[in-house]
This record gives C-alpha cells, structure tokens and sequence, in this order.
C-alpha cells in the first residue's frame, strides 16, 4: 500500500518533471530524453494499476519506436541554428495565462467531483482477475472491436503512405 | 499518506495536458511541439487507464491502445511534414510559417 | 457447332482484328524513328524534312515498293511483325471458314426455306410516323443479319478471296511502313464489307456501304505522303458521297413508302401484288429504284459516278485488288439484286440500268485500249466489267450479274494480284512501255496472269466465258434487252480481249524494253504472293463451272450457281423465263461462237500488233492522233467535270452566293446590328448602374466585414492552437458559470 503510494508519486514527478523539461529545453535532443523520462513514467504509471499489456506496449512503442523517430527526425533536421533563435513565441504569456485559466476550470471540476471517485477507491485490492490482463484485452480487441482495430489498421497504412510521400525526395 | 485513488491519476494527468498545451502555445520549434502533443495523448492514457482500472473494465485500456495507435500515425505524418517542410523552407519555426490561410 | 446462327460472329473476327491492329499495332510493330510514325487517322502533314524524305522514297519506288531500301527497312523482319503476318489474315481465315460452314448448313435446308435470319437487338428504335398513305409506321431497324442464297455467295467471295489477298499482302507490303496500319485497315474493310452483305434491312447495308467507303478512302491514301494519293482518296470519298446521298433518299422514300427496310418484309410488301407494275408511266417505286441505283453507280463507278476508280488504283496494288475490284465495287451489284423484287416492279428503271451498264462498259474499255499504266487497264477493265453487270441486273438477269460478279471476283483479283507482282518484280515500274519479255524472268507470273487474261477474254472454259457468254445472250434474248444492248456487249468484249492481251504482250512477250537499271533486279515475287496467284488461278479456271449455259445439257450440279441463286430470284425468273421459247437454240449456238470468235480475233489483233509488229500501233496513233488522244486522256471527261462542277458550280456558284450575302443577307445582318447595338445601349447603362451597382455594394459590405475575420486568420497553426485553447476555456467556463 504505501509501497503504492510511494511508486505513484515518484512516477508522477518523473511523468511531470519530463514533462516540463521537455517544453523548456533550449536543446532538442535534451527535450527529447527527458520525453522518454516522462513517458517511462507513464508505463510505471500503467504496471500500477495492472496494465501490463499497455505498459510493454508503451515501452516498446513510445520510448522505443516514437522516440527513435523522433530523434532520427532531429539529426535529420538541422536544428543547431534553431536553438540559438529565441525558444518562445511572441504571445507566451497570453498562452500561459489561457492555458493557467483552462487548468483552474479543471481544477475546480475536479476538486467538485473528488468525491465522486472515492467510492470506487481502489488500493489494490482488486479481484484476482480469471483472466490475464493481455488475455483480456485481446478478447476485447478481437471480438468487440474488431472493426474499429481494422480501421486502425487501414489508419496506419495510410499513415506509412502519406509520411513516406511527404518525407521523399521529389513528389 | 492517503491511499492513492482516481483522482490522483486524474489531477496528474490534468496536469500533464496543460504541460503539453503550454508547450504546444509556447514554443517554436515545431518537433517539440509534435513533442507535446505525445505528451497530451499520454495525458489522455493515464486518465483512460485510471477508469479502467477503477471501474473494472478493460474498455479503457483498449480505448488507450487505440489512442497509442493514432499517436503513432500522427506522429509519422507530422515528422514526414517537418521534413518535407525543411526542405521547403529551410527552418523548423512553426511561427516562421504561415501557410495555413483561404 | 449450329453455324447458321453463328453467322453474326463472322463479321467480328475481321473487326477484332482490325482493333487489335489500330489500337495495339504501334507495339507490334514499332516504326523506325527516320520515318514519320503514322497513327491512323492523323493529317499527313509531316515536316518539310520528313516529308522530303518521303518524297525522294515514294519517287525511287513509284510509292509502291522501296526495293533500294531493303537495308534502311531492317525492321521488316522484327518477330512482332511477323505475328500480324498470323493474327490479321488469321481472322479472315476463321470468318471464311464460319463462312463456309454457315453456307454449308444453309445448302442442307430445304429451298423454300433457305433464308436465315439473326436479329441481335433493335439497333434504331422505334420512331412513329406517317407512311405516303397515311397509315402509322414506326422507323426502325434491327442489327440483323440475313443469309440466303445470294449473300451467302457474297460473303464466300468477300472471306476467301479476302484471304488470299491478306496472305499475298504479306509479302507485297512486306518492305513498307505502317505494315500493321495497313492490315488495320484491311480487316476492317472486311468487317464492314461483311456487315454489307449480310445486314437484314437497308440500314444495316448502308452502316458497311459507308464503312467500306471509309476503308476505301483510308487505303487509297494510304501513302499519304504522295499528294495524287490523297487527292484520288478525296475523289474516290467525295464522289462516293454524292451517290449515297442518291442512295439516303432512296432508303427515306422507301420507307415512307413501303413502312419498312427489312429485305424479308420489303420482298413480301412487293411481292404481295399491292404495287402493279410501273409500266405506263414513272411512278414512285420507279424514283425509288432510280436513287438506288444512283447510290449504286456511285459505289460501283459507272457513268456518271465512275471517275473515281481509276484514280483510286494510288492505293496499294492488294487494296486495288481486294476493294477495287473483287468486292468493295461490286456492292452496287449486290445491292441491285438485292433489289430485285422492287427493279422487277420498275422496268423503266431497270432500262436505264441496262443503258448505264452497256454504255459504261464501252466507255471504259475505249480508254482502257491506249492506257499505257498497268494499273490503270485494269482498273478501267474494272469498270467495263462492273458495267456488264449491270446489264445482266437490268435485263432482269439478277442470277447472271451475280454469277459475273463470282467470276469477275476470281479473275480480277487475280489480275490485280498479278500486276502487283509484276510492278514488285519491277521495282516499283508500273509504265507497260519499259516492261516487255518478263516471261521468262517471273514464270509463275506470267502463267496465272496468262490464265487471268484468258478467263477476262471469254475463252472457253475458263470463268469469263460463261459468265460473260451468258450476259450477252440475256441482253439478247430477255424482254427487257434489246439487239442494240447485245451488240454493245460484243464491241466491250472483243475490246477487252484486245486490251488485255494487249497488256500481256507489252508486259511479258515481244521485246525487252525495261531499263537496264532495273533488269537486274527482276525477280520472282515470294510464296506468300505466287501461292495465293496460283489458288486465284485455279479459282479463275474452275470457277465458271458452275453455271454453263442450259444449252450444254450438263446436268444439274454444273448449272448449280442459277439453281443456287433461284430462290432469291423467285420471281424474276418469271420475267427472264423466257429461254427457247421464241428463240432457237441455233440462234444461241450461233452467238456464243460468235463472242468466241470475235475474242479470239481480239487476242490475235493485240499479239499481231503488239508482239509481231510492234512499229504499228505507233502509226495508228499518229493516223488518228486525234481519236487516240481523246480516248488517252480518258474522253476528257474529269476536265469536263472539273469545268460543270467542280469551277461551274461551286465557283460560279460561290459568285452568285457572294452577291446574294452582301446585299440581302448582309444587308438583314446589319440592320439586326445596329438593332442590337441600340438595345445593348440601353442595356449597358442598366448594368453599370443597377446590377453592378448592387453587385459592388454587395461586394463592399462583404469586405468590410471580412477585415476583422482577417485579423484572426494570421495562417500561423500555434494561433489556431490557442484559439482551440480559448475555446475550451469558454465551454469549461460555461458549466463553472451555470
């Protein structure tokens, strides 16, 4: 229980702590690592509450996949003189300020319905599930979505299409 | 310590979206703000994968597998844009570009 | 495998033939880059360069063959090409061969029902309207075919001597361009000559009378590059033209007339006694059969309508054999006899077609005696032939003029054939002047034209005899001929004996007189030309067997072509049942050792002074320098027309419309002008001041509020960001409001 508890905060200041210095780095390759810190953090998060499948998933996909992607796409891209410019937009502190207010509202919602969520309050103490939870979600994946999964699927394809298209040499 | 319950997962991932959307407002370089829109749909994970967990249904988490798949695809498309787009223009400043008129 | 109802698939397999040429031939038969690549259809406009370069070719082969070029034409022997050697007389080998099975199966029925029909689909709708009397009709036709005894001849004439004359193709083009071009054109000829002969009503004829038409005019020109080839393909087309108009009008009055252009319904119509017999005057069938048979002395080149054909040997020599001889021309033969039931109701107009045939054939074998061009002997001899035909169609002995068409097909083609090989041999030479003493040198040639000439002569036993022997007897004997038409017959045919032997002892006895230049390279023509001379040959020799005169008493199956065709012509042979009923038999045995005499009397002249003592003919054509120079440049006839029509009318015409336009139709124009310009005044202040005026306000007040709109739409995607931002915060700040 406080194991729990302690896991979850840690990850939360890695998923936060990345977070914000993945919008503040002046670098993009430092913007870039501390994205894996705080996507690392999210799997925790996940493995917490008996995601193990969407932990692997995250792992292999995000901070595998994505964030190699990603850090291909910087070398590609000459980004040395882009981070000698300035780093923030003109209009900042207005964004800030809309963004500070969008948070209050949510916020407040949330401090409002806190008590909502403490009834179904779970310290763990879950059910030992029959299932796996892998086996559980491809039970799920496969029969009750199957159609949405293979539009997915047509969804990434043209995804594959269209970036190659775009990042090409002549079109 | 208080036992750790939705709503901590809520407020966490609340609080990761606005980190994404400050970045997404803020910065220029367009491959941190492709960056911060990871970060808001990890956002949009934690809190799916938070119900899930308390409502006892695995909905969510294939809902959050099915966000990671669209991640996915944005992602290779808005990367294969920035390279297209550096070629083109020669910089990564998203307020250096202003195509998105008529 | 039931034939008989297969017969509409006999025209498609030259249709897919022709498909496959012009669409896919480029491929198969790739041209070289030095020579312009022709698509079909395109204008032959090449640059100054090219076009010289096709010139200085056409000259060296007198447009037919290039035989200098055989190195620059490397890629006469490319696989591909040989495939189109396969494929396109291939489909005219199947067509023959439902052909003679359709036929086949056809022969087994018993008489009365020898007449098959196969309609696809209703191919113009039905459109209601009044007959001439008054009652509803509906215009339509079918696409149908038809096959009875006399299309069934057609169609084994059309795909087998279509045939041979693809195999010798083979080798006569082999050495020029636009090969595949060339056989495009040629199936497709033979589809449309097919949808001619075995269509059911007059429409469906008149979809492959024009398609042969337009074949005709592709192959004519088909060296485009040469200007008198495309010119004679315009002449051939444009006056082609002026027959089928006579030929539309025809087919419009017979339907307003007759409610129908369905042949099985027209016969029976005519047939069924509910029009008499125009004999007292020129009634409305006879105008009907008049426009017919106009549209025919177009297609089929008689007088007036015949100047065309001779032009028309520009074309490559197997054009000039297959279309311009063998089949395409005879479509007017074939039309008429088609018609028969409705001639046999029109005797004026069967006269007239008697007189036209009879004067044609002596026209055109005048000026074929002194034509010095091989060709152009017998392209004339074509027309002299056509002209017999339509004497025996209008004596009213249809089955004759068919029969004669049969023969006239084997021999014709043949000798076409034959000319072709021999300007092969020659290289290009078609002048008969600088030929002479081939015999020797291109045997084969020489025994089947030797056959042809025979047959065209009218000696016995060979086709042209019979045919010819039992035209002349009919226009002799029949009601409806008369001695003087007889007697024309005769003159044509001791001419033609004349001018043919004349052409055989220029060509290949007597002297040689070929240049030394070209002696050399005088050679046999390949297998893929002499075999199919050698079928024609055999075909010219036999042919006439079928259809010996009554008075030889041979039995049933050497009259079979008449027995054949009786059918059809049910009712005309009332008219032309008339044999040894007022005759003697004597009188025929006498005629026909006539015609025979006076033929070999011909060959022996023409031998005498063509061969024996070459030095005459120069004396008589400086004795009658006149008569020689008329009949030379072909009675003048083309200037004559030049002069009526083609400066008389349209230019003169073209004066008196000019001064008819400036005056009154100008004159209207104008003041509808300055009508309009005033009203277009009034117009234009409404408009600038009105309808611009509210199109501008409206225009201007649009623009004024668009400015703060354009304000926000800066094109930068992070504004439109924050602008989603603000949106999100106005929704959540609604429900924290509430």
């Amino acid at each position: 229980m406080l194991i729990d508890t302690i896991l979850f905060y840690i990850f939360a200041v890695l998923v936060l702590g990345g977070g914000i210095l993945t919008i503040t780095r002046r670098s993009a390759i430092h913007s870039a690592i501390s994205l894996i810190v705080s996507l690392l953090g999210v799997a925790g998060l996940y493995l917490l509450q008996q995601a193990e499948f969407l932990f692997a998933v995250q792992i292999v996909l995000y901070v595998g996949g994505i964030m190699v992607l990603f850090l291909f796409v910087i070398m590609l891209v000459n980004l040395d003189q882009a981070a000698h410019e300035r780093q923030f937009s003109r209009g900042w502190t207005v964004a800030l300020a809309a963004t500070a207010a969008v948070g209050a509202e949510i916020g407040y919602f949330l401090y409002r319905g806190k008590d909502a969520f403490q009834i179904a309050s779970n310290g763990g103490q879950q059910a030992v599930q029959a299932l796996g939870n892998t086996e559980m979600i491809a039970d799920s994946l496969f029969s009750e979505y199957l159609l949405p999964f293979e539009i997915a699927s047509v969804l990434l394809l043209v995804a594959v299409v269209g970036s190659v298209m775009m990042a090409k040499k002549r079109v | 310590m208080h036992p750790i319950t939705t709503i901590h997962y809520l407020v966490l991932s609340a609080a990761l979206l606005l980190v994404g959307t400050v970045g997404i407002l803020t910065r220029r370089n367009i491959v941190i703000i492709l960056m911060s829109i990871e970060l808001i749909l990890n956002a949009v994970n934690i809190n799916l994968v938070a119900f899930s967990h308390t409502l006892h249904n695995i909905n969510g988490q294939v809902f959050a597998i099915f966000v990671i798949c669209d991640a996915v695809a944005e992602a290779a498309v808005g990367l294969g844009i920035l390279i297209a787009l550096f070629r083109n223009r020669e910089t990564v400043q998203a307020d250096e570009i202003d195509l998105l008129k008529w | 495998m039931n034939f008989l109802d297969q017969i509409w698939l006999i025209p498609l397999f030259p249709l897919f033939g022709a498909a496959l040429m012009l669409l896919l031939g480029k491929k198969l038969d790739p041209q070289p880059a030095s020579e312009v690549a022709i698509a079909p259809g395109v204008e032959p406009v090449a640059d100054e360069h090219h076009g010289g370069a096709h010139a200085s070719h056409a000259q060296a082969g007198h447009a037919d063959h290039g035989h200098g070029g055989h190195d620059a034409h490397g890629h006469a022997h490319s696989p591909l090409k040989k495939l189109i050697n396969f494929i396109c007389p291939g489909f005219v080998l199947l067509s023959f061969l439902f052909s003679a099975g359709a036929v086949w199966q056809l022969s087994r029925l018993p008489v009365e029902s020898r007449v098959h029909q196969v309609v696809q689909f209703t191919w113009v709708a039905g459109l209601p309207f009044h007959m001439a009397n008054g009652a509803m009709a509906t215009f339509s036709a079918d696409w149908g075919f038809l096959l009875d005894p006399l299309s069934s001849v057609m169609i084994l004439v059309v795909t087998g001597i279509g045939f041979l004359i693809h195999v010798y193709s083979t080798g006569y083009m082999a050495h020029d361009n636009g090969y595949y071009r060339f056989f495009g054109y040629l199936n497709l000829f033979v589809f449309f000559m097919l949808m001619l002969v075995l269509a059911n009503n007059y429409m469906l004829l008149f979809v492959g009378w024009e398609g042969v038409g337009l074949c005709s005019y592709l192959l004519i020109g088909f060296y485009f590059h040469k200007k008198s080839a495309g010119d004679a393909g315009k002449k051939a087309f444009i006056v082609n033209r002026v027959g089928d108009a006579g030929f539309i009008l025809g087919m419009l009055l017979m339907m307003s007339v007759l409610g129908t252009l369905r042949f099985t319904d027209v016969n029976a119509i005519l047939h069924s006694g509910q029009f008499p017999v125009e004999v007292a005057g020129f009634g409305v069938l006879s105008a009907i059969s008049l426009l017919m048979f106009f549209g025919a002395t177009g297609k089929s080149a008689q007088v007036p309508l015949y100047i065309w054909l001779p032009d028309a040997m520009e074309g490559p020599t197997p054009v000039s054999a297959l279309i311009h001889a063998a089949t395409m021309v005879t479509a007017g033969v074939y039309m008429v006899a088609r018609s028969a039931a409705l001639f046999q109701l029109t005797p004026h107009t069967s006269a007239v077609v008697a007189t036209v045939g009879a004067f044609t054939a002596i026209l055109a074998a005048t000026i074929a005696l002194v034509q010095n061009d091989i060709k152009r002997v017998l392209a004339y001899s074509t027309v002299s032939q056509l002209g017999y035909m339509f004497l025996a169609a209008g004596v009213g002995a249809y089955w004759v003029a068919v029969f004669h068409l049969f023969t006239h097909a084997f021999f014709k083609a043949l000798l076409f054939l034959c000319s072709g090989s021999v300007i092969h041999a020659m290289g290009g030479e078609q002048d008969m002047r600088r030929m002479g003493a081939l015999k020797k040198k291109i045997p084969i040639t020489h025994w089947t034209m030797f056959v042809g000439s025979v047959a065209i002569a009218g000696i016995p036993g060979l086709a042209g005899f019979f045919s010819k022997d039992e035209i002349l007897w009919q226009a002799y004997s029949s009601p409806l001929g008369s001695k003087l038409l007889w007697f024309v017959g005769l003159a044509t045919a001791a001419m033609t004996a004349f001018y043919m032997w004349r052409l055989m002892n220029m060509t290949f006895y007597g002297k040689s007189r070929v240049a030394a230049e070209t002696e050399k390279h005088v050679h046999e023509s390949p297998a893929a030309m002499t075999v199919p001379l050698t079928l024609l040959a055999i075909g010219s020799a036999l042919a006439g067997w079928l259809g010996t005169p009554k008075l030889w008493n041979l039995g049933e199956s050497f009259r079979a072509f008449e027995i054949w065709l009786e059918p059809v012509f049910a009712s005309a042979a009332v008219g032309a049942a008339h044999e040894g009923a007022e005759h003697s038999t004597g009188v025929e045995w006498g005629l026909m050792c006539l015609s025979v005499a006076i033929a070999i009397a011909g060959i022996a002249l023409a031998r005498y002074l063509y061969c024996i003592r070459a030095e005459i003919p120069d004396r008589i054509e400086a004795r009658f320098k006149p008569l020689h120079t008329l009949l030379y440049n072909k009675w003048y006839v083309d200037e004559l027309y030049d002069f009526l029509f083609v400066n008389g009318l349209c230019k003169g015409g073209g004066l008196l419309l000019g001064s008819f336009d400036r005056n009154v139709v100008d004159g209207g124009v104008n003041g509808a002008g300055w009508l309009t310009r005033f009203a277009s005044k009034v117009s234009i202040w409404w408009d600038t001041w009105v309808v611009d005026g509210t199109v501008r306000f409206t225009a201007f007040s649009v623009k004024l509020l668009s400015y703060p709109v354009c304000i926000l739409q800066t094109g930068r995607v992070q504004a439109y960001a924050f602008f989603v931002v603000v949106g999100v915060l106005a929704f959540l700040g609604y429900y924290v409001a509430r």
